[in-house]
C-alpha cells in the first residue's frame, strides 16, 4: 500500500468542496498530479495543492492507496465521498458529506464530522471517533434507498435523522442520538449504546434496532412481545423485545407478517 | 370618475383569492377602495397610497444613515457584488411574479448564487416530506365540491388565511355539498384552542410536540392495532373513534400548517401525516394540503422546479450544476455557517423572520435588498432598491397553495420612476453580462 | 435570410417516397425550396442520413404533474446536473429532465416538435410557462376532456354540438391543440376513490359510460374538423388481461369518418398501446397480446397508435389516470403524488424501476417492440416511450436499435434473468423484421405529422415544407451493427435545422432558433347554452373566476395557430 499525506496549509474562507479527495481519484497519480486536482469554494475553482501540502504518491489502484490527512479539515466537504477501496485517516474534524456514497475501503475520522456523512453507505468501514451531526448514514433527499451495506461506527454522539431509509448494513452509535433514529427503515441493523431522545423506529417497515440506554418517549406503534437474551456488539444482555411500527406496512414471508424489531436492554 | 377593476387577485397569502374588486382613481395612481378582501388583503391594497413610499434606491453610509442613489448606481453596485462574490445567497421570491423569478435565476446561474425562497422558514418541511413520501392532494375546488370531513391540524386559517374557510373549506355549498358546513364535520387539532377551533365541530387538544406520535397512533388505530392509553394527551378511545369516523367519510381532507412544520421533527410530522392520508385512501378518498403562507412561494418552487428540478434551496454556486440539500443549501444554514460572501434579498424580509444569529451573519456581508418598502432587512443592507408592488402596481403569474396558477393584475401605476422587479432584474442581468465580458467569466 | 444547400445526403422522405437516394435539399427563408443561389452555404451530407425533424406525438414534458415529478424527486438530478460549455443553461434530470434539458436533448436527437400529452385546463397557464421556457423545439399541448363535468353532462344527453362548442372554448382558453382522453370516466370516479375499468362501467353520479364518452368525443372532434383525431389513453391501463378493454375501445372508432381540412385520415389515436396489450389474468401469467391488438389496428385504417416502449430504466410514471397510480403505489410502495382537479381531471406520479431481472418488465419491453414490428402501415404506428412512463425520451436511440437490429434486440432478450419465461410469454423471438430507415422516417416524422394535421408543412422534405431537418452520421450503406453504435448515431445529430436555422451541430447546441407554441383556434357559431353553463359552473363550482381562467398571449410569444372553421 502506498501512503500519501495531505497537510492543511490554508483553511478555506467559505467551505472547500473536496470531491477529489479519495483513493479512487488519487489512484495512479503522483503527489504533483494530485496537487493539481480541482477543489472548489463556490464558483472559484482552485486545486488541492492550494490548500494542502502533499507528500508521497498514491498507489496504482484505489485499493493500494492510503491517504492520511492532517490539519484542520473542519471546513472541508466530501472527504472520502464515493470511495470504493483503499484507506483514509483524517486526524481532524471534517465537515459535510464525509464518506458519503462510500462502497468499500476504510475511512477513519479521528475527530467529529458534520451532517450528511456516510449517506447511502454501500460497503466498507467508516469509523468516527468523535461525534457526528445530523443525517448520519441517511439517504439522499427524496431517495428511498439509504445505507445498504458496510459498517458505520460512531464512538461519540450523533444528532437527528440518523439512518433514515436504511435498507442494510450495520450502524453502531456508542454515544447518544437525538430524535428520529431509523425513520422509514427497511432493513439493516442499528445498535445504540447510549440514549435516544424520541422517535426511534418511526415508520419502520423492517430492520432491527438495539438500544442499550433509554428512550425518552416510545413510539405508540411499538408493542412489547417478550424478553430475549442476546449478544450485541460484544455485550451479552437481556433485552425487552418490541415489534413495530404497527402504524406502517410490513412485508409478508410465507404468509407471516415480518415486523421490525426494537430491543431495549433491561 | 373612479373606476372599478374586477377579478383582481390578492397578493398576500396562499389562498390567492381572485374575486377582489378595487376602486381606482381616474388618473390610475391611487387605490380608493377594496371589496371582498379580508382585512389583511385590504390592507395590502390600501397601504399602496400611504405617504412615505421609497421611490429611489438608498445606500448605507459609513455613519449608518442612508443616502439616495440612482437606479443605475444601485444596479452597477449590485452587479459588481454578484460578480465578485464566490457564493451569494439569493433569497426571497415569495412576493414577486414567476416572470421576475426567471430572470433572477439567469443571474444566479451566471454569478454562482444559491437560490432559496421563503419555504426555507415555512413549508420547506412539507416539501422535504413530499420529497420523501409524495402527497395525495387536490385543488381547492374539490374540497368545496366534495369534502365532508375537514381536519385543520396545526394551522389557524381564521388568522392566517381568513377567507379560506368561506371560499373553500368549511362553508361553501358545492356540487356534491349542497348543505355547506352542515354537511361537513370539521376537526381542529391544535395544542391551543384557536379561533379556527371555534369553527370546528370537534377540537382535539394535543400536547405540544407530540404530533408525530399522535399521527403514528392514528395510523396504528387505522390498522386495528393496540395503542397505549393516551398519546400526546389524547385518550386512545378518542383516537379509535376519530379514525372510524374518518373511514366513514366520502372525502376527507387534512389542512396543516406551522403546527406541524415547526414543531419537533418538522418534516417528519408532515411525512407521517401524508402517510396517514395515504393509508386512508385504502378505505375512502382522502387528501392533504399544506396551507402555504405567501401568495407566490409556491410559484418560486414551481419555477425552480422546472428550471433546475428542486423546489427551493437550489445551489447554483458552481455555475455548471444545480444541487439541493436542505440543511446545507438552505439560507439559515448558509448564514449560520458563514458559507456565503454576499446576500441578495428580494420580495421578502428575512430581518423579520430569520433567527437573529443568521441575520447578524448576514449584516456582516455586502447585502442588497429589493423591496417596495423599508423593512427590517433593508436597514441592515448596503443598498435598498425599491420596486413596484407585484399584484398591485404590476402583474405577473402566481401559484396558489394548491399549485393552481393565476395571473395577478396591475391595478394602479407604481410611483413615478419606480421599476418593477422584472425591469430591475433585467438591468442587473445586462450589467452582469457587461462585467463578465470585460473581466472574463 | 439564410440559404443553405444540403448536398449528397441519403434522403429518407415518405412524403415524396424517397427511400435513401442521394438528393440535395435546398433551404431558403425557413422553407425547403427547389433551388437556391450560389451564395447558399453548403452543408456536406455525404455518407449521412437526411430526414425531416422528428415529431414526438406523446410525451409528458410540461405541466403540473411533470413538475411535481421533478421537484419531488431530487434524487433524479443527483449527480446528474451539468452545464455544457457554450450557450446552454444547466441541464439535469434522468427521467424527468428540466425544461432546458428537455429542449436541448430532443434537439440533439433530431426532434423539432413535441406534443405535451395531457394538459389539465385549470393548470394550462403552468403548461405554457414551461413550454415557454423549453428551448428550441416547437410544442403544443392536449387539454384533457374525458373526465370533464361539462363533457360528461353534454354527452349523457348526446349533445354533440354543445360538446363541440365547449371543446372549442377550452382550446381557445388554454391554447390547446386537440382532444385528449385519459381513462375516460375513471378519473372522475377516482375523485371518490373509485375507477372505471371497462368501457361499460358507469361514472358515479354522472351515470355515463366510457364508451359513450369516447364515442361522443370522437363525434365532436369530427364535427369540429380538428387537425388531430381524438387521442386516447384507454381504461384499465397496466393490468393483465386488459387487451379486451383495448379492443372494445378501438372498436368504438368503427363507422366514424374523419372530417377535416388537414389531411388527417384517422379518427382515433390510441396511445402507449404497450400498456394496454396484456393477456393473462395476473402478473404471474401475464403475456403479450400485441399480435391480437395489431391484427385489429392493421385491418382498421381509421386508427393511429403509438407504442409506449419500455426502456428498462429507473423512471417516473405520471399520468392523468389517477387511480392507476394509486394502484402502482400499492404494488411498489414508492412515493405517490396525486392531485384531483376540480370539474376536470386528476393526475398521479409514482417512480418505477423497470428491471431486466423482473420478467413482467421484460415482457412489457417485448410487447412494446412487437407492436411496432407487427405494424403493417408504419404511417399509422409511431414510436414513443410515453415519456417518462415507460422510459425517458432520451432512450429513443436505444429503442431504435432494438427495432432496427434483430441481433441487438435478441442479445437483450436472451440475456434476461428469466429469458425462457419471457420468450414463452411473447412473440418477439419469432420476429425477424427489422425496421428500415425509411420506415423509421414514417414512424417518427411523416406519420405523426399527418396524424397531427401538420402533414402539409412538417414531417417531410418536399419543397414548400418547413425547413425542419435532421442530418445523422449514419451511412445507410454501412448501417452501424452494434447497439451502442446505433444509439450513438441517433443520439447526436450532425446537424439540426429548425425553421431553416442551424440549431445543433455535431450534437452541440449552437442556436436557440425560434420556437413556437402550436394551438388550434376552432370557430363555432355562438352557443348561448354552453356560455351560460360555463358562467354558472364558474360561479358555483370552480374555485377561480371565469375571467382569470384563460391563458394570456404573453405566455406564448410566438404562436403557430391552426384555424378551423366549424361554423355551420
Amino acid at each position: 500500500m502506498d501512503t500519501i499525506t495531505l497537510t492543511v496549509k490554508k483553511v478555506p474562507e467559505i467551505y472547500l468542496e473536496c470531491e477529489s479527495l479519495n483513493p479512487d481519484t488519487f489512484a495512479g497519480k503522483t503527489g504533483d498530479q494530485i496537487a493539481k486536482l480541482p477543489a472548489y469554494q463556490g464558483k472559484e475553482m482552485s486545486t488541492l495543492g492550494e490548500y494542502f501540502t502533499i507528500s508521497g504518491n498514491a498507489g496504482a489502484t484505489a485499493a493500494e492507496t492510503k491517504i492520511i490527512v492532517n490539519g484542520d479539515c473542519s471546513k472541508m466537504k466530501y472527504i472520502g465521498a464515493k470511495m470504493t477501496a483503499g484507506e483514509i485517516v483524517v486526524n481532524s474534524d471534517c465537515d459535510m458529506y464525509t464518506g458519503s456514497w462510500m462502497s468499500g475501503g476504510k475511512l477513519l475520522v479521528k475527530g467529529n464530522v458534520h451532517s450528511f456523512c456516510g449517506l447511502a453507505l454501500k460497503g466498507g468501514e467508516f469509523i468516527i471517533e468523535g461525534n457526528a451531526g445530523n443525517y448520519l448514514g441517511a439517504a439522499y433527499r427524496g431517495d428511498w434507498r439509504g445505507m445498504s451495506g458496510g459498517v458505520l461506527r460512531v464512538k461519540g454522539n450523533a444528532g437527528s435523522d440518523v439512518a433514515t431509509f436504511m435498507t442494510g448494513g450495520e450502524m453502531i452509535i456508542e454515544g447518544n442520538v437525538d430524535i428520529h433514529l431509523g425513520t422509514h427503515m427497511e432493513g439493516g441493523k442499528i445498535v445504540l449504546k447510549g440514549n435516544a431522545n424520541r422517535r426511534v423506529g418511526g415508520q419502520l417497515v423492517k430492520g432491527e434496532i438495539y438500544v442499550f440506554g433509554k428512550i425518552n418517549v416510545m413510539m405508540p406503534g411499538y408493542k412489547k412481545t417478550g424478553e430475549v437474551d442476546l449478544e450485541v456488539d460484544g455485550t451479552k444482555a437481556r433485552f425487552t423485545e418490541y415489534i413495530g411500527d404497527l402504524g406502517e406496512r410490513h412485508p409478508k414471508r410465507k404468509g407471516e407478517t415480518v415486523y421490525g424489531k426494537l430491543y431495549m436492554k433491561k | 370618475m373612479p373606476k372599478e377593476v374586477t377579478d383582481v387577485i390578492c397578493p398576500f397569502c396562499g389562498t390567492l383569492c381572485d374575486d377582489i374588486c378595487i376602486t381606482v382613481s381616474d388618473d390610475n395612481k391611487t387605490i380608493l377602495g377594496v371589496k371582498n378582501a379580508c382585512a389583511i388583503g385590504a390592507e395590502k391594497f390600501n397601504h399602496q397610497r400611504l405617504p412615505g413610499r421609497v421611490k429611489r434606491p438608498r445606500m448605507r453610509q459609513a455613519d449608518g444613515t442612508y443616502k439616495e442613489i440612482t437606479y443605475d448606481e444601485a444596479i452597477d453596485w449590485t452587479a459588481k457584488m454578484l460578480v465578485k462574490s464566490r457564493k451569494t445567497l439569493m433569497y426571497g421570491w415569495a412576493s414577486t411574479s414567476c416572470q421576475a423569478m426567471s430572470i433572477g435565476h439567469e443571474i444566479a446561474e451566471k454569478t454562482g448564487c444559491i437560490v432559496d425562497n421563503c419555504a426555507t422558514v415555512c413549508h420547506g418541511s412539507s416539501l422535504i416530506a413530499i420529497e420523501d413520501v409524495g402527497v395525495p392532494s387536490c385543488t381547492l375546488g374539490e374540497i368545496k365540491n366534495r369534502a365532508d370531513r375537514v381536519i385543520f391540524w396545526g394551522c389557524n386559517p381564521a388568522h392566517a388565511h381568513p377567507r379560506h374557510m368561506s371560499r373553500y373549506s368549511i362553508f361553501p355549498r358545492g356540487f356534491f355539498t349542497v348543505k355547506g358546513h352542515k354537511g361537513r364535520k370539521i376537526y381542529c387539532v391544535d395544542c391551543r384552542y384557536t379561533d379556527t377551533a371555534k369553527c370546528a365541530d370537534e377540537f382535539i387538544q394535543i400536547q405540544q410536540g407530540y404530533d408525530y406520535e399522535l399521527l403514528n397512533a392514528f395510523r396504528t388505530a387505522a390498522r386495528g392495532e393496540a395503542l397505549p392509553d393516551t398519546v400526546g394527551g389524547v385518550p386512545k378511545e378518542k383516537i379509535y373513534e376519530v379514525v372510524e369516523d374518518l373511514k366513514s367519510a366520502r372525502f376527507g381532507i387534512i389542512f396543516f400548517g406551522m403546527g406541524l412544520t415547526h414543531t419537533m421533527g418538522r418534516n417528519h410530522n408532515i411525512d407521517i401525516a401524508i402517510c396517514l392520508t395515504r393509508d386512508m385512501n385504502d378505505f375512502t378518498k382522502f387528501a392533504i394540503m399544506a396551507m402555504r403562507g405567501h401568495w407566490n412561494v409556491t410559484g418560486s418552487g414551481q419555477v425552480l422546479g422546472w428550471q433546475y428540478g428542486f423546489p427551493y434551496a437550489v445551489d447554483l454556486s458552481r455555475r455548471d450544476q444545480a444541487r439541493h440539500q436542505t440543511g446545507e443549501t438552505t439560507s439559515v444554514d448558509l448564514l449560520n455557517r458563514n458559507e456565503v460572501e454576499a446576500c441578495f434579498y428580494i420580495a421578502t424580509d428575512p430581518g423579520a423572520h430569520f433567527p437573529v444569529d443568521a441575520m447578524i451573519s448576514s449584516s456582516k456581508k455586502p447585502t442588497v435588498t429589493v423591496d417596495p418598502h423599508i423593512n427590517c432587512t433593508t436597514e441592515i443592507s448596503d443598498i435598498h432598491i425599491p420596486v413596484a408592488m407585484v399584484g398591485v402596481e404590476t402583474g405577473g403569474c402566481a401559484y396558489r397553495m394548491d399549485n393552481v396558477p393565476i395571473e395577478t393584475r396591475k391595478v394602479v401605476d407604481p410611483p413615478e420612476g419606480v421599476l418593477t422587479d422584472e425591469e430591475l432584474l433585467t438591468k442587473i442581468n445586462q450589467r452582469v453580462d457587461e462585467l463578465l465580458a470585460k473581466g472574463g467569466a | 435570410m439564410s440559404e443553405y444547400i444540403i448536398k449528397n445526403g441519403h434522403v429518407f422522405d415518405p412524403v415524396q417516397g424517397i427511400k435513401g437516394d442521394k438528393k440535395d435539399i435546398a433551404i431558403k427563408d425557413g422553407k425547403i425550396v427547389d433551388k437556391v443561389g450560389s451564395s447558399a452555404k453548403t452543408i456536406d451530407a455525404k455518407g449521412k442520413t437526411v430526414m425531416a425533424g422528428a415529431l414526438d406525438i406523446h410525451a409528458h414534458v410540461a405541466g403540473p404533474k411533470v413538475n411535481a415529478g421533478r421537484w419531488y424527486r431530487p434524487e433524479d438530478k443527483h449527480f446528474d446536473s451539468h452545464k455544457v460549455p457554450g450557450i446552454t443553461r444547466i441541464e439535469g434530470g434522468k427521467s424527468i429532465p428540466t425544461v432546458f434539458k428537455t429542449g436541448y436533448a430532443y434537439a440533439r436527437m433530431g426532434f423539432t416538435f413535441v406534443m405535451e400529452a395531457a394538459m389539465p385546463p385549470m393548470y394550462a397557464r403552468h403548461v405554457h410557462e414551461e413550454i415557454h421556457d423549453t428551448p428550441i423545439i416547437d410544442e403544443a399541448a392536449l387539454p384533457v376532456f374525458g373526465n370533464n363535468w361539462f363533457i360528461l353532462e353534454y354527452l349523457k344527453n348526446q349533445e354533440i354540438e354543445n360538446t363541440a362548442a365547449y371543446i372549442a372554448w377550452i382550446l381557445r382558453q388554454t391554447k390547446g391543440y386537440g382532444v385528449k382522453v385519459v381513462n375516460p370516466g375513471g378519473t372522475e370516479a377516482w375523485a371518490w376513490g373509485l375507477n372505471c375499468l371497462t368501457i361499460h362501467d358507469p361514472v358515479p353520479y354522472f351515470d355515463i359510460t366510457p364508451s359513450e364518452i369516447v364515442t361522443g368525443l370522437m363525434k365532436a372532434n369530427e364535427y369540429l374538423g380538428l387537425p388531430h383525431s381524438m387521442h386516447i389513453h384507454q381504461n384499465d391501463l397496466g393490468n393483465p388481461g386488459n387487451y379486451t378493454v383495448t379492443l372494445d375501445t378501438l372498436k368504438l372508432a368503427e363507422g366514424i369518418k374523419p372530417k377535416n381540412n388537414f389531411g388527417r385520415e384517422q379518427v382515433m389515436h390510441s396511445t402507449h398501446l404497450q400498456f394496454h396489450s396484456y393477456g393473462g389474468d395476473s402478473f404471474a401469467n401475464i403475456d403479450s397480446k400485441a399480435k391480437e391488438v395489431m391484427d385489429y389496428v392493421n385491418k382498421n385504417k381509421n386508427i393511429t397508435m403509438d407504442t409506449g416502449n419500455v426502456t428498462l430504466d429507473e423512471t417516473t410514471t405520471m399520468t392523468a389516470d389517477g387511480p392507476f397510480e394509486h394502484h402502482l403505489h400499492a404494488l411498489n410502495h414508492l412515493k405517490w403524488f396525486n392531485v384531483d382537479v376540480e370539474l376536470e381531471t386528476g393526475a398521479g406520479v409514482v417512480p418505477y424501476i423497470y428491471s431486466p431481472n423482473v420478467s413482467v418488465n421484460a415482457i412489457q419491453w417485448a410487447i412494446g417492440l412487437e407492436l411496432a414490428l407487427f405494424a403493417k402501415d408504419p404511417m399509422r404506428c409511431f414510436i414513443t416511450t410515453d415519456h417518462p412512463n415507460a422510459g425517458p425520451f432520451t432512450r429513443y436511440p436505444r429503442v431504435y436499435s432494438w427495432l432496427m437490429s434483430k441481433k441487438v434486440r435478441d442479445e437483450r432478450l436472451n440475456t434476461f434473468k428469466n429469458a425462457d419465461k419471457v420468450i414463452g410469454a411473447t412473440y418477439l423471438a419469432e420476429i425477424d423484421r427489422e425496421i428500415t430507415l425509411y420506415e423509421l422516417a414514417q414512424m417518427t416524422r411523416a406519420g405523426p405529422a399527418k396524424a397531427l394535421g401538420l402533414g402539409k408543412d412538417y414531417g417531410g422534405l418536399a419543397p414548400g415544407m418547413n425547413a425542419d431537418i435532421a442530418i445523422y452520421n449514419i451511412d445507410p450503406d454501412k448501417f452501424p451493427s452494434t447497439g451502442a453504435d446505433i444509439e450513438k448515431a441517433f443520439a447526436n445529430v450532425a446537424y439540426l435545422f429548425k425553421d431553416g436555422k442551424i440549431c445543433v451541430e455535431e450534437g452541440k447546441i449552437v442556436d436557440m432558433g425560434n420556437k413556437h407554441t402550436f394551438w388550434v383556434d376552432a370557430k363555432v357559431k355562438e352557443n348561448k347554452q354552453v356560455m351560460h353553463d360555463i358562467r354558472e359552473k364558474f360561479l358555483k363550482y370552480y374555485s377561480v373566476n371565469e375571467n382569470n381562467y384563460p391563458v394570456p398571449e404573453s405566455y406564448a410569444p410566438h404562436q403557430h395557430i391552426l384555424t378551423v372553421d366549424a361554423v355551420q
